[in-house]
């Protein structure tokens, strides 16, 4: 199984299929709405998060698509005020994923959000509170 | 016996600009090569340093008197709560006080607050008193609006210290970070060689009086710092493995600069201070040349279960393995991290090197050196 967040976005002349209703009925994907604004004759989005095997997510976005809705995948980010740092290393303790390590020379800390899994350990872990969620 | 040179020989060679400097990491890197007799030779001074969270912090501020004057009894700075049990406008802000439990912010950002020049709001009231009528007070305070403002540390620069593991299947939030469950992550907190009274271990030339760097300013050694204890035993090299000496600091706050002294919030633990100390070490003989010239991997320290709730030691480990970043415990690799800012403490020691090298920092005696062997008392329960 597969968790993804989506923002969907409504142009006016979208079609008045019932996606969400689709997506569970026909697909047996899991929503979960996140954020839902969305007005008749106005470009509405909804942000929602959908689980399923990949290859079924995949089918759901070409079927959102097909009712001329955008769909795009959003990644939700762990961001650092890096500028404010003191490179004390305590929210690499908590770094399962090695994307937040200590410089072995320069003893600063090196972060790499390429490799972070989003568990979102640091946010408390960091004593001056560096860390901060991006939803994209 | 071998040479020695005094502190005074020292201040001159500062002072014609012909002393040695070196960071006690240079000095360690040297020491690789050198005997302590070539290293005594060559090295005047050793700077150490380091960058830490000490709990035991904070600032006695003197507001000045009102018209009619007041002797202020409850007391908060910013709504966290100031001790005010001492003369009229006096009080003492201490780092870890907060409003309320679970407050996130507390006096270690109000003296960072201060020191950075910005505006506190200080609220008091008393009961009022012939000498003293006033019996409330509301208004803005910054540093330069107060008299004193003088930060006084009972507990810092702890000699060495544990490393915190977690045997638990539960995640725990300890002053010495989070720690993870089953020994997911083992943290300490030194900045190892560069550390003053791992460099000095002894105590023979740090006691009553020293100069210092101190949060950015110049300050001093006032006295030994609570729960100072000898009692730990000595490692190979002379070191003390396990927390043991401390020292009580003081200096003028209004000086301070806070990029050198932080407020910090360990989770679930409560609020805390960085503080910046640095300490020269003047090489006298020698046996000190030994000192200064300490590794990491020749000091060690005990593994220390946290989560069980007594404080158990589970073994030893040197920290060279503490900062290669992961170490072997039970069969297993665990990551390390380090809770002390070596990056910032390197600052320091290069700051005081460059202070000495140019004359404007000049070494002292102490005035008086600590007692060579003092135990600890645990809290007995009597009632």
């Amino acid at each position: 199984m597969t968790s993804k967040r989506f923002v969907l976005t409504f142009h006016p002349d979208a079609t008045g299929q019932p996606i969400t209703y689709n997506l569970i009925k026909k697909f047996d994907i899991m929503v979960n709405i996140i954020k839902a604004d969305v007005s008749p004759g106005e470009i509405g989005h909804l942000v929602m998060e959908m689980t399923a095997p990949a290859k079924v997510l995949k089918e759901g976005m070409e079927y959102i698509r097909q009712q001329k809705v955008d769909c795009e995948p959003i990644d939700k980010k762990i961001t650092c005020r890096q500028d404010l740092c003191i490179h004390c290393g305590a929210c690499s303790a908590v770094c399962f994923a090695g994307a937040l390590t200590m410089k072995r020379d320069s003893a600063e800390l090196l972060f790499e959000p390429e490799k972070c899994v989003v568990c979102e350990l640091c946010l408390k872990a960091c004593p001056l509170k560096l860390f901060s969620i991006d939803l994209g | 016996m071998g040479k020695k040179r005094s502190i005074d020989e020292i201040n001159e060679k500062i002072r014609s600009g012909e002393a040695v400097v070196l960071t006690a990491e240079q000095v360690a890197a040297m020491g690789k090569e050198m005997t302590p007799a070539e290293v005594f030779k060559k090295v005047d001074v050793v700077t150490t340093a380091t960058f830490g969270p000490m709990c035991s912090s904070g600032a006695f501020v003197n507001f000045g008197h009102t018209t009619p004057p007041m002797r202020m009894e409850r007391i908060t700075l910013n709504n966290v709560p100031a001790y005010g049990g001492i003369a009229a406008v006096d009080a003492y802000i201490g780092a870890t006080e907060t409003a309320m439990p679970h407050d996130q912010y507390g006096g270690a950002h109000v003296i960072e607050e201060l020191i950075s020049g910005k505006d506190v709001l200080l609220q008091a009231t008393a009961k009022g008193t012939d000498c003293y009528p006033r019996t409330e007070v509301k208004t803005l305070i910054n540093k330069n609006t107060i008299n004193e403002f003088i930060m006084f540390n009972p507990r810092n620069a702890y000699q060495n210290y544990n490393v915190a593991v977690n045997s638990t299947s539960r995640i725990k939030y300890t002053y010495m970070g989070t720690l993870l469950p089953a020994f997911g992550n083992a943290n300490f907190s030194t900045s190892g060689e560069l550390s003053p009274l791992l460099n000095d271990p002894g105590l023979r030339t740090i006691g009553i009086g020293t100069r210092i760097f101190f949060g950015g300013a110049v300050g001093y050694v006032a006295w030994h710092g609570t729960q100072f204890n000898t009692g730990k035993p000595l490692n190979e090299h002379g070191v003390p493995v396990g927390n043991s000496a401390t020292l009580a600091l003081i200096g003028d706050a209004k000086q301070m600069s806070s990029r050198f002294i932080k407020a910090a919030y360990f989770e679930k633990y409560g609020v805390t201070m960085f503080v910046g100390v640095g300490i020269p070490i003047p090489v006298l003989d020698e046996d000190l040349a030994r000192n200064v010239s300490i590794r990491n991997r020749q000091i060690e320290t005990n593994i220390t279960d946290y989560g069980s709730g007594n404080f158990e030691i589970l073994g030893q480990i040197d920290y060279e393995s503490l900062f290669s970043g992961k170490i072997s415990f039970n069969g297993k690799k665990i990551r390390t991290a380090p809770l002390s800012s070596v990056k910032v403490a390197r600052e320091i020691a290069d700051i005081l090197k460059k202070e000495i090298s140019e004359g404007r920092f000049y070494l002292t005696e102490p005035v008086s050196l600590f007692e060579k062997t003092k135990g600890l008392n645990s809290l007995e329960i009597r009632i």
